[in-house]
């Protein structure tokens, strides 16, 4: 059990993320447990992520490439970007290609190094769901993801660009 | 200029709340360095050798005199009463305390300004030619593009965090007075052959530890196009720029690696799914952001009025500045002024409190109310009638802003080094001093003509010697502080970058060294030959020859 950000609340949660062992196989866990796997083990072995009992996620590391998981979104109830060290922005191009490319709608979920800082962000490239680091307090990161009430880009929560809404006058 | 609506005003003062509670968080040890350093630098906040220094954002260089006078009172309240223009037309506070900066954020976004993205690994203020909006060779005014950029690089969700710092330059005059060809993005305003106005879109340009003149990923993209195109290239650069080492995570370095048209070919990939997108710029957004930048209310007046000819006829010291300091204005019977930050003996690009309020005074008096700030450390007065010339160079002179070495030798570019950043190798300053101290004739600096001497104090390359004519840059020899000459840079429409001339100098050198380059110049020109095609026509050779010839 831990307690995650989703949707603008806190909520608790019972995934647990599976890492990429060095030898590139992911070990064994209860089959009825709820389980984010990483790109790779999902590719290779379909088979034993589909017949399990619990649910199975995907994770993606910074350099993985989405559009390997395009054909699986449908299925998919969650996908997760880590954040190896939250300087590392890749994720956040991640997180709109899911969304506005391969038109995933399910729980995007932001783990690894994630803080209140980067939650606003996130949120505006398509994140719902966040794992907030242990040594930041979840209370005060919820409030931060209401940080900013405006911005000017086309994002994946306002596609109308700031700059188009001021001209028509929304 | 741009004037903020309602909004603006929100996006800055929320940014402003949000870096106050960073720095608070900071101070409680909530955040640790490492955490807070990524964050206080996307606001502009370096920890110095002696103090904090905060870089204020000037957006593409322009000011207005309200403004300029709140960063003189800024200067005056919060730091030692002075500020430091950048090559990047930004200003610098080298004084602030840490716990201030909040503070001082919150005065400037009562008028409209902001360190916002000024330093850190993201979208930094674009840049672009300081006479834009005045020179006589432009195809379009830039400015508009400028605050449409600005906006769309301002807390873009998705760029926040890029592997390397990313600058843009934006030029719209047929002379490119924005050096677009070393920024990661340099936008040159074309018209193709059907008469449309377009960007040439060249990457991968920059300085720093590897000097490249950047390539031209796209010959003509319609204006419409820019922020899906620059939204693509972005993207491009973020998902596969590398990250494994800081000295090869610029744009130029994944340029490089993957050639030029492979990644174009991976831009126009990317763009094919975001082209004719929400970010599309329509006609009507474009007027909304032109309708900022309309022509002052110009008198007609005709051209060198009879004071202003006699003056100019009595007085050779005004009719000099005239020539050095001014620029043709497309107005009749105006002109623009350059403000030469560059007297001998202060740190160019340093004003003081009371210059700033001054010139600020000037802004109203005999102008608009507008300033620019120049690349190359200079303030611009864009429209000045002639017949008040006179009465300007004479307060000018008393602020010590009069000096008429604009575009000559003693015109340093130079950035802080030593005495105040903390990467530098060797100090700048006093180098910059002691050749302007050196060369004070302006008989003979006027018949040098012009030559741009850039100053670094290591290969960070802030001061832009890879461009200069003649550049220089801060080596760390054992300890020591040591100097390297380059021969031959130059930005503009024929950018090059110079070629080194051999082993580096001892501080007290300097001043006879560059006095055996411009040496060769002068024996060797030919008629009306200026220093930099003299060094093109010749080589480095001749130069080298002299420096490091044996004495006699
Ligand atoms: S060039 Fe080097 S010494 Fe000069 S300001 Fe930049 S980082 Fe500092």
């Amino acid at each position: 059990m831990q307690k995650i950000i989703k949707d603008g609340a806190i909520v608790t949660d019972d995934w647990v993320r599976l890492p990429l062992a060095e030898d590139g196989t992911v070990a064994n866990v209860p089959q009825d447990s709820d389980v984010i796997v990483p790109l790779a083990a999902w590719l290779a072995e379909p088979q034993r992520w589909q017949s399990r009992v619990g649910r199975t996620a995907v994770w993606l590391a910074p350099d993985d490439d989405p559009a390997k998981l395009a054909a699986s979104l449908d299925r998919l109830p969650l996908v997760a970007v880590d954040f190896p060290a939250f300087a590392d922005g890749r994720g956040y191009s991640i997180g709109r290609l899911l969304r506005e490319r391969y038109n995933y709608a399910g729980e995007l979920r932001a783990l690894g190094d994630v803080g209140q800082d980067q939650l606003h962000y996130l949120w505006q490239v398509g994140f719902n769901a966040f794992e907030i680091k242990p040594s930041q307090n979840i209370e005060l990161a919820l409030q931060a993801l209401a940080r900013f009430s405006e911005r000017y880009q086309a994002t994946f929560r306002e596609p109308e660009p700031l700059f188009r809404r001021r001209v028509t006058g929304e | 200029m741009y004037r903020y609506d309602a909004i603006d005003h929100r996006i800055v003062r929320e940014r402003v709340e949000e870096f106050r509670d960073q720095t608070r968080r900071f101070l409680a040890g909530e955040l640790s360095e490492d955490e807070f350093r990524p964050l206080r630098l996307m606001n502009g906040l370096y920890i110095q050798r002696l103090a904090p220094m905060l870089r204020v954002a000037i957006p593409y260089g322009h000011l207005s005199s309200t403004q300029l006078r709140k960063l003189a009172d800024i200067a005056r309240r919060y730091d030692k009463g002075y500020g430091h223009f950048t090559t990047r037309q930004n200003l610098q506070y080298n004084w602030p305390t840490l716990e201030s900066v909040p503070d001082i954020l919150a005065e400037l976004a009562e008028v409209e300004m902001h360190a916002i993205q000024t330093s850190g690994n993201c979208v930094r203020n674009t840049t672009t030619d300081a006479f834009a909006g005045v020179a006589a060779d432009e195809l379009i005014d830039p400015r508009p593009y400028c605050e449409i950029i600005r906006q769309w690089s301002t807390l873009h969700p998705e760029f926040a965090y890029l592997p390397r710092k990313f600058k843009i330059a934006v030029s719209g005059a047929v002379e490119d007075r924005a050096a677009t060809l070393v920024h990661d993005i340099g936008l040159h305003v074309v018209k193709n052959a059907a008469g449309e106005v377009g960007f040439k879109v060249i990457v991968g340009g920059g300085l720093g530890r590897t000097p490249i003149i950047g390539e031209v990923v796209r010959e003509f993209l319609p204006t419409e196009h820019l922020l899906t195109y620059l939204d693509a290239i972005l993207r491009v650069y973020n998902r596969f720029g590398r990250r494994d080492n800081k000295y090869k995570a610029r744009i130029k370095i994944l340029v490089k690696a993957l050639t030029v048209e492979g990644f174009a070919a991976k831009v126009e990939e990317e763009w094919s799914h975001l082209k004719d997108g929400p970010a599309t710029i329509r006609p009507e957004d474009v007027a909304h952001y032109a309708s900022f930048f309309t022509a002052p209310a110009y008198e007609s007046l005709s051209g060198s009025p009879a004071e202003f000819a006699a003056k100019l006829a009595e007085q050779p010291a005004f009719a000099r500045w005239v020539e050095r300091n001014t620029r043709a204005h497309r107005q009749s019977g105006y002109r623009s002024v350059v403000l030469s930050l560059k007297k001998t003996g202060v740190p160019p690009g340093d004003a003081s409190d009371a210059q700033m309020d001054a010139v600020a005074d000037w802004a109203d008096r005999f102008g608009f109310g507008e300033i620019r700030v120049a690349h190359e450390q200079n303030l611009i007065l864009p429209d000045v009638k002639e017949r008040d010339l006179f009465v300007l160079w004479e307060l000018a002179k008393q602020q010590g802003f009069a000096t008429p070495n604009v575009g000559l030798l003693t015109d340093i570019i130079c950035c802080p080094g030593g005495d105040f950043c903390s990467l530098a190798n060797a100090k700048s300053i006093p180098v910059a001093e002691a050749i302007q101290q050196r060369f004070d004739d302006f008989d003979y600096l006027n018949d040098l003509g012009e030559i741009d001497l850039n100053m670094s104090g290591c290969m960070n390359a802030c001061g832009h010697h890879h461009v200069g004519h003649i550049g220089i840059l801060g080596v760390d020899k054992n300890g020591e502080e040591w100097y390297q000459i380059t021969l031959g840079g130059s930005q503009g429409n024929q950018t090059s970058l110079g070629k080194v001339i051999g082993p580096s100098f001892a501080r007290a050198q300097m001043p006879d060294v560059i006095e055996k380059i411009l040496s060769v110049y002068v024996e060797q020109r030919q008629q009306g030959e200026r220093f930099i095609e003299a060094v093109r026509r010749l080589g480095i050779t001749p130069f080298k020859e002299r420096v490091y010839a044996k004495d006699h």
